[in-house]
C-alpha cells in the first residue's frame, strides 16, 4: 500500500511541474504590457521601464521562470493591487470558506446520489429509475448560477426561509475563534450553537446549489456501473450460491460498482471547483472564487494567477487522494503497485 | 429409471421478451437427472442449453421467464417456490459453476472470504469456524497451500486455479446437484482434463448428481452417463453416452457427431452424409525431395522488455535495481515449410505460437533470427514498411475471429477486393466485380451476399469472406490462425474442408496454428509442438500424434477427452 | 490456377444470416421507444432556427433602451418583461441564441479537429506522439477545467474568440483521450491487421480503417460536449469574461438580472437562464439519442 502511494506520489510530480509552467506562461501572455498595468494609467514611459526591470520582465524567459519558481517556493505569489495584501495571505484567509462550501456540497450530493443510483439500478425500470434519469439529465443541464438564483428567489424572496445571500455569516454574529477556518466546526469547538445555526443557515443554499450540480454525474455513474456489475458473472455466481440479496448487492455489487464512481469523482471535483467560483459570486461568498472574480473585474492579475495555481494544486492533491481511495477498494491496484 | 429422479424437468418452455416480441429459447423440454447420475446437455450456441440450467436455479435475467412446464427437485416445485426458498436451495442443494472462472469470482474479495460467505449464508459454519471450513474446502479441490490461497485475490491465481476455487465454492455446502455450465471453455486442454477429472471425482465421491452443459460432444461422452442433445431450444435425443456416440438416432445428433473430429477419421468424414465428398487426397507430403523449402525459419527470437516496477522510485533513491531479463515469448525456434505442405503449429495458450505467426506474416519484427522466404531473408525487412514489399502479396493470413477481422464499414465485396485494389493488377469496376464473384464462388459464398455488411452475415459466411480475402492474390503461403476457433463444430467441419480443398487447387502452403490436436491431425502433413517459446517436438503428423516422443506431447494427447470405446 | 469458375465440391451451406437492420429503421425504433429523443430533435431544430433568423423576427431592438418602461414584468407587449434599461428581454433572449450557439459550435468543431486528430495519431502510432499528446492532455486535466478557462481568457484577453479557444482547450483532453483509446484498441484489431496484409500503408490504414470506425463515437462526444460548451461560455460571461455588455448573451443577461432577484424582479435573470437551460438540456438529450443510434450494443 505504501509502495502504491509512493509510486502515485511520483506521478503527481509531472502534473505539478506542468501546472507551474502553464500558470507561468499565462502570466507572460497577458494582454498588453504587464509593467504598464502595474505602473498605472498615469505613468511615464520611464516609470514603466523602471517597473519592468524591477519586476524582472526585461530578462529572458528562462531567467524569469527561475525567479518565478524561486518566489513560488518562498510562498510569494505577488501583491494584490485591490487589497494591497500579499496574494498568499489573501488566499489563505479565504480558502476555508471555499473548502467548507465545496465539502458540504459534495457530501450532500453523495448522500443523495449514491442511494438513488443504486436503487435505480436494482429496480431497473421502476419509478425510482425514471426519477434517477430525470435527475441525471436535468441536473447537468442546469447552469449552476441559474439554480442558485432560483433558490434565492424562492427561499429568500418568496418564502423568507433563508437569510439574505450575503456571505458566510449574518452581520449580527461574530465569527468564532479561528481554529480550522470552517465556521461549522469552529463554532462547535467554541460551543456556540447560535453561531453554528447562523452559519448553517447561510451555507445551506449555496451548498444545495453545488449539490444539485454535482448530483447528476454521480447518480449517472452509480446507476451505470451498478447495472454493469449486476450483470457481471461473479454476481451471477453469488446469486447461484444462494447469497441473500443484501449480501449480493452490498458486498459483491456495490463495492465493485464504486470503482468507476470513485474515478468519476475526479471529474466531479473538477466541475465543483469551477462551479464554486460561480456560486460564490451569486451568494457573495467570501471564498477564493469570488476573490478571483473581483480581481478579474479590476484587471488585477497577480491574484488570478495565484488563484489558478492554488486551485490546480488542490485539484492535483484531490486526485491523489482519489487514487489512494481507489487503491483501498481495489486490491489489484494496491498489490501490483 | 425406476426410482424418482432427483431433478425432473417436464414440458419446460422459457420465453424471452425482445424487441421483436416473445422468443422461446427453450421449447417443451423434458429432462430427468437421477440420484448420483451425471448427465450432459450438449448443443451448439443458441440451442438453449444454458437457459435451461438458469431456469432450474431461477437466475434467468429480467427479460426471461418460465412460460410453461414444471421443474421439480427432490419433490420441491422450483417454478412455484418463492424467492426465500430458492435462495435456501441455491448453493446448499443445487450449485452451479460457470465458464470463465476468473470472471465468476468477485475480483476485489479474497477467495477464502467468498467461500465463507456461502458457508455462513447456509449456516454450514459459524463465524468462528468459517475460516477453517473455507480452507478445508480449498484443500478438497487440491489447491496447494490452502492457508495462503485463502488470502489470495482472483487476479493472483491462474485460470485453472480459479476454476478450482469456483468448484470449492460450489461444493462447500455439500449440495446434491451440481450444474457445470461449460466449465472448461477457454482453459487449455491439460487444465481442462485436470478440472474435469476433479469434478467427476468429487461428485462421485459424494454421490452427487451432475449436469454438464457443453458444446463438446467428445467431452460429454467421456465424462457422463447420459447425454441430452439440444437443438434450437428442443431436446432432439437422449441416450446413454456410449450409445449416442456409436449409434446416434436423430439426424442432428448424427450431424453433430460426424462433425466432431476424432481419431481415425479423414477430413471429408466430418461432412454430413450425402454431400459430395471431394476426391480423397494423398496425405503424403507434396514436397519433392531435395527441393528448396518455401520458408525457413532460423533461430527466431522475440523478446519483450519486462515492465520496470517502481524503477523511478529506486532511481531516485539512488538504488538501481538489477536489470530484469527480458521476457522471451519466442525463444530461438527453427523450422521449415515445404511447398504445398501444411505445417501445424501446436501448443497451449502462451506458448508463443501466435507471436511466431505474427512474425512470419511480417506484422511483427523479430528480436533476432532469420525468416527466409523463397531464398530471401524477409525477417530483415521492417514490418512497418513490409506492406510495400513485393513479398507482401505472397504471404497472407486467415484470422481467428471472423467478426473481428472484417471492417464493420466495408461490404463483403470491398473486404475481399482490398488486397487486389492495393497490390493486384485487376482494374475497372466490371473486372473487379467479376474477380470478386469468382473468389466468392471459390470459397462457397453466395454471390448475392457480396453487398452485405459483416453484421448481416453469419459466422460461417464471415469466415468465408476472410478466406476469400486471404487467397485473392493467390499467395504462396497462408497462415491460418485458429481459423475455426470461434465457429460451431458443424461450421468448422465445412470450413476445414474448404481450406484443404483450396490448398490443393491453388497449390498453396499452409501454416495452421491451433491448440486442437484433433483438427491438426486431420489437416496437417507435419506438426511442430511448442511450449514456453520453444519447440519440444517436430515431425510428420503420424509420428508426432501417433507415437509422440516428448513428454509434453504425450500429456497433450492424453488430455483430449476420449469417448468410451 | 485452374478452373476458378467451377464451384467448389465442398458444399456451400446456406447459413441463416441475421436480418438486416438499416440505420433508418433503427433511428425510427429509437425515437418510437424513446419519444424524448424525438422531442430533443425538434427542440434542436427550433434552436437552429432561432440562431439563424432570431435577429430578423425579434419584436424590438435588443439594444434599444427605454427608461419609461424599465423593470416591467412579463406582459402582452413584453412577453419576458423589460430590464433596468427598459430593453425587451424576449428580443434579447432570442437574438442571443445566435451568439451562444455559435460559441458552442465553433469551440466543439475546433476541439474535434485538434483533439480528435491528436488522439487518433497518438493511439495509432504510439511512441513519442502518444507521449506528447498524453502529456499535454494530462497537464490540462491537472486544472479544474472552468478555472483553467478563466485563466486562459484572462491571459489572452477578454473576447468572444478567446472564449471559443478556451472552451476548446479545456475539452481537448476529453477528445484526445476518447480518440486515442478508440484508435488504440482498433490498432491491433483483426480487420486492421488484415488490411495491413492487403498492402495498405500506415496512413491509408488510419484513413480507411480507423477513422471511419471511430467517427460515430466522436459524433456522440460532440453532441454531448455541445451542452457543456454553452454552459462554460455562459459561466465565463456570467463572471464578466468574454462577452461585454450591452451585447445580448444569456450568461451576461443572467448576471445583469442577478442583483434584481433579491428585490423580486425575477424575470430579468429568469428568462435568459431558462433559455440557456433548455438549450443545454436539448443538447444533452440529443447526445443520448445519438449514442443510442450508434451504440452497437443497443443495435440488435
Amino acid at each position: 500500500m505504501l509502495r502504491m502511494i509512493g509510486a502515485r506520489l511520483m506521478t503527481t510530480v509531472p502534473s505539478v511541474i506542468g501546472v507551474i509552467i502553464v500558470t507561468f506562461l499565462l502570466t507572460r501572455v497577458l494582454p498588453g504590457d504587464t509593467a504598464a498595468y502595474f505602473a498605472g494609467p498615469a505613468a511615464t514611459p520611464q516609470a514603466i521601464a523602471e517597473i519592468r526591470s524591477k519586476l524582472g520582465l526585461d530578462q529572458p524567459l528562462p531567467v524569469q521562470f527561475v525567479s518565478y519558481v524561486t518566489a513560488l517556493v518562498k510562498g510569494d505569489l505577488g501583491q494584490s493591487l485591490t487589497t494591497g495584501q500579499p496574494v498568499t495571505a489573501d488566499l489563505a484567509q479565504r480558502l476555508p470558506a471555499s473548502a467548507e462550501l465545496t465539502l458540504v456540497g459534495l457530501l450532500l450530493s453523495m448522500a443523495i446520489a449514491l442511494p438513488l443510483g443504486v436503487l435505480a439500478a436494482v429496480r431497473q425500470g421502476s419509478w425510482i429509475d425514471h426519477l434517477c434519469r430525470v435527475v441525471a439529465t436535468a441536473g447537468v443541464s442546469l447552469p449552476v448560477f441559474f439554480t442558485g438564483l432560483l433558490l434565492v428567489y424562492v427561499f429568500y424572496f418568496i418564502l423568507g426561509w433563508s437569510p439574505a445571500p450575503l456571505g458566510r455569516l449574518d452581520v449580527f454574529f461574530s465569527e468564532p475563534p479561528r481554529v480550522t477556518g470552517l465556521l461549522l466546526i469552529d463554532s462547535l469547538i467554541a460551543r456556540d450553537l447560535e453561531t453554528f445555526r447562523a452559519a448553517a443557515a447561510q451555507l445551506i443554499l449555496p451548498a444545495v446549489t453545488l449539490a444539485i450540480f454535482s448530483l447528476a454525474p454521480i447518480t449517472r455513474m452509480t446507476r451505470a456501473s451498478m447495472l454493469a456489475v449486476l450483470g457481471a458473472d461473479f454476481v451471477r455466481t453469488a446469486r447461484a450460491s444462494g447469497l441473500s440479496s443484501g449480501k449480493v448487492i452490498g458486498t459483491y455489487a456495490f463495492r465493485n460498482a464504486m470503482l468507476p464512481v470513485v474515478t468519476t469523482l475526479g471529474m466531479v471535483f473538477s466541475f465543483l471547483l469551477g462551479a464554486n467560483v460561480l456560486v460564490e459570486k451569486v451568494f457573495a461568498w467570501p471564498g477564493i472564487g469570488s476573490y478571483a472574480v473581483e480581481a478579474l473585474i479590476a484587471s488585477d492579475y497577480a491574484p488570478i494567477q495565484g488563484f489558478v495555481l492554488t486551485m490546480a494544486v488542490m485539484y492535483v492533491v484531490l486526485n491523489l487522494l482519489i487514487d489512494i481511495l481507489y487503491g483501498v477498494i481495489d486490491p489489484r491496484v494496491r498489490l501490483e503497485g | 429409471m425406476t426410482a424418482l429422479p432427483l431433478l425432473d424437468i417436464s414440458n419446460l418452455t422459457v420465453e424471452f421478451a425482445t424487441r421483436r416480441g416473445k422468443v422461446q429459447a427453450v421449447k417443451s423440454i423434458d429432462i430427468q437427472v437421477g440420484k448420483g447420475e451425471t448427465v450432459a446437455i450438449v448443443g451448439e450456441s443458441g440451442s438453449g442449453k444454458s437457459v435451461t440450467s438458469y431456469a432450474v436455479v431461477r437466475i434467468l435475467d429480467r427479460a426471461g421467464k418460465v412460460a410453461e412446464g414444471s421443474i421439480s427437485f427432490s419433490g420441491v416445485d422450483l417454478v412455484a417456490a418463492d424467492e426465500a426458498q430458492m435462495r435456501d436451495l441455491r448453493g446448499r442443494e443445487i450449485s452451479m459453476i460457470f465458464q470463465n472462472p476468473r470472471a465468476a469470482l468477485n475480483p476485489i474479495r479474497k477467495v477464502g472470504r467468498q467461500i465463507e460467505d456461502v458457508l455462513l449464508q447456509h449456516v454450514q459454519a459459524t463465524s468462528a469456524t468459517a475460516k477453517e471450513k473455507a480452507i478445508e474446502a480449498l484443500e478438497k479441490v487440491r489447491i496447494a497451500r490452502p492457508e495462503e490461497r485463502y488470502d489470495a485475490y482472483p487476479f493472483e491465481l491462474s485460470g485453472g486455479m480459479c476454476q478450482r476455487v469456483v468448484i470449492a465454492l460450489a461444493l462447500a455446502c455439500q449440495p446434491q446437484l451440481l450444474i457445470a455450465d461449460e466449465p472448461t471453455t477457454g482453459l487449455d486442454v491439460t487444465t481442462q482434463k485436470a478440472v474435469m477429472d476433479l469434478i467427476v471425482e468429487l461428485t462421485r465421491e459424494r454421490g452427487m448428481s451432475t449436469i454438464l452443459i457443453t458444446h463438446d460432444l467428445g467431452l460429454a461422452a467421456a465424462y457422463c452417463d447420459r447425454v441430452v442433445v439440444m437443438e434450437k431450444g428442443k431436446v432432439v435425443e437422449t441416450a446413454e453416452a456410449a450409445a449416442i456416440f456409436h449409434a446416434p438416432q436423430h439426424p442432428y445428433t448424427r450431424k453433430l457427431m460426424q462433425a466432431t473430429p476424432r481419431l481415425g477419421m479423414a477430413l471429408a468424414d466430418l461432412l454430413p452424409e450425402g454431400t459430395p465428398k471431394p476426391p480423397a487426397q494423398a496425405r503424403a507430403p507434396a514436397t519433392l525431395a531435395g527441393a528448396a523449402p518455401l520458408m525457413q525459419v532460423e533461430n527466431l527470437v522475440k523478446e519483450y522488455p519486462r515492465p520496470a516496477g517502481g524503477a523511478l522510485l529506486a532511481k531516485l533513491r539512488g538504488k538501481a535495481e538489477p536489470e530484469k531479463p527480458a521476457f522471451r515469448a519466442v525463444d530461438g525456434i527453427s523450422f521449415s515449410v515445404a511447398r504445398g505442405e501444411t505445417l501445424g503449429l501446436v501448443g497451449e495458450s502462451g506458448c508463443g505460437k501466435s507471436t511466431t505467426s505474427m512474425m512470419i506474416t511480417r506484422l511483427l519484427d523479430p528480436t533476432s533470427g532469420r525468416i527466409v522466404f523463397d531464398g530471401q531473408d524477409i525477417g530483415a525487412m521492417p514490418a512497418r514498411t513490409f506492406a510495400a514489399s513485393p513479398f507482401r502479396r505472397r504471404i497472407q493470413m486467415v484470422f481467428q475471429d471472423p467478426t473481428d477481422s472484417l471492417n464493420p464499414r466495408f461490404t463483403a465485396q470491398r473486404a475481399i477486393l482490398d488486397p487486389i485494389l492495393r497490390m493486384g493488377t485487376v482494374e475497372g469496376r466490371a473486372a473487379l466485380r467479376e474477380r470478386c464473384e469468382e473468389l466468392a464462388r471459390l470459397v462457397g459464398l453466395p454471390v448475392e451476399l457480396l453487398d452485405r455488411f459483416p453484421h448481416q452475415l453469419s459466422g460461417g459466411q464471415k469466415a468465408r469472406v476472410g478466406i476469400a480475402r486471404a487467397i485473392a492474390l493467390e499467395p504462396d503461403l497462408v497462415i491460418l490462425d485458429e481459423p475455426t476457433a470461434a465457429l460451431d463444430v458443424s461450421v468448422q467441419a465445412v470450413v476445414l474442408n474448404l481450406l484443404d480443398e483450396l490448398k490443393q487447387r491453388l497449390g498453396m502452403s499452409y501454416i495452421f496454428v491451433s491448440h486442437d490436436l484433433n483438427v491438426v491431425r486431420l489437416l496437417c502433413d507435419r506438426v511442430v509442438v511448442m511450449r514456453s517459446g520453444r519447440i519440444v517436438e517436430e515431425g510428420t503428423a503420424e509420428e508426432v500424434l501417433g507415437a509422440p516422443k516428448a513428454e509434453y506431447t504425450k500429456e497433450l494427447l492424453t488430455a483430449i477427452p476420449h469417448p468410451p470405446a | 490456377m485452374n478452373d476458378m469458375s467451377k464451384p467448389p465440391a465442398t458444399p456451400a451451406l446456406r447459413f441463416e444470416a441475421p436480418p438486416s437492420t438499416s440505420l433508418w429503421s433503427h433511428a425510427r425504433h429509437i425515437v418510437s421507444e424513446n419519444p424524448v429523443t424525438g422531442f430533443a430533435f425538434g427542440l434542436f431544430a427550433l434552436i437552429v432556427l432561432a440562431a439563424l433568423f432570431g435577429p430578423l423576427v425579434a419584436p424590438y431592438d435588443p439594444l434599444a433602451s427605454n427608461t419609461n418602461s424599465a423593470l416591467q414584468g412579463p406582459s402582452a407587449a413584453h412577453w419576458f418583461g423589460t430590464d433596468q434599461l427598459g430593453r425587451d428581454i424576449f428580443s434579447r433572449v432570442l437574438v442571443a441564441t445566435r451568439l451562444d450557439f455559435a460559441i458552442a459550435v465553433f469551440s466543439v468543431a475546433l476541439v474535434f479537429l485538434l483533439g480528435g486528430l491528436a488522439g487518433v495519431m497518438a493511439g495509432f502510432f504510439g511512441g513519442w506522439v502518444d507521449k506528447l499528446v498524453g502529456r499535454v492532455a494530462d497537464t490540462i486535466m491537472a486544472f479544474p477545467l472552468f478555472v483553467l478557462a478563466m485563466g486562459i481568457v484572462a491571459a489572452l484577453g477578454n473576447s468572444v474568440t478567446n472564449i471559443v479557444i478556451a472552451t476548446a482547450i479545456i475539452n481537448f483532453p476529453l477528445y484526445a483521450r476518447v480518440a486515442r483509446a478508440e484508435a488504440n484498441v482498433r490498432r491491433e484489431a483483426g480487420f486492421v491487421q488484415a488490411a495491413r496484409l492487403s498492402g495498405n500503408s500506415d496512413w491509408r490504414l488510419l484513413l480507411t480503417q480507423i477513422v471511419p470506425n471511430i467517427m460515430p463515437i466522436m459524433a456522440v462526444q460532440m453532441s454531448l460536449t455541445m451542452g457543456y460548451a454553452i454552459l462554460n461560455a455562459a459561466g465565463l460571461s456570467f463572471i464578466g469574461l468574454g462577452v461585454r455588455p450591452p451585447t445580448p448573451e444569456w450568461g451576461i443577461m443572467v448576471a445583469e438580472g442577478a442583483s434584481f432577484i433579491v428585490s423580486g424582479e425575477w424575470w430579468i435573470a429568469f428568462f435568459p437562464g431558462l433559455a440557456l437551460m433548455i438549450a443545454v438540456f436539448c443538447f444533452n438529450l440529443l447526445g443520448d439519442g445519438v449514442r443510442d443510434l450508434v451504440d452497437p450494443q443497443r443495435r440488435n
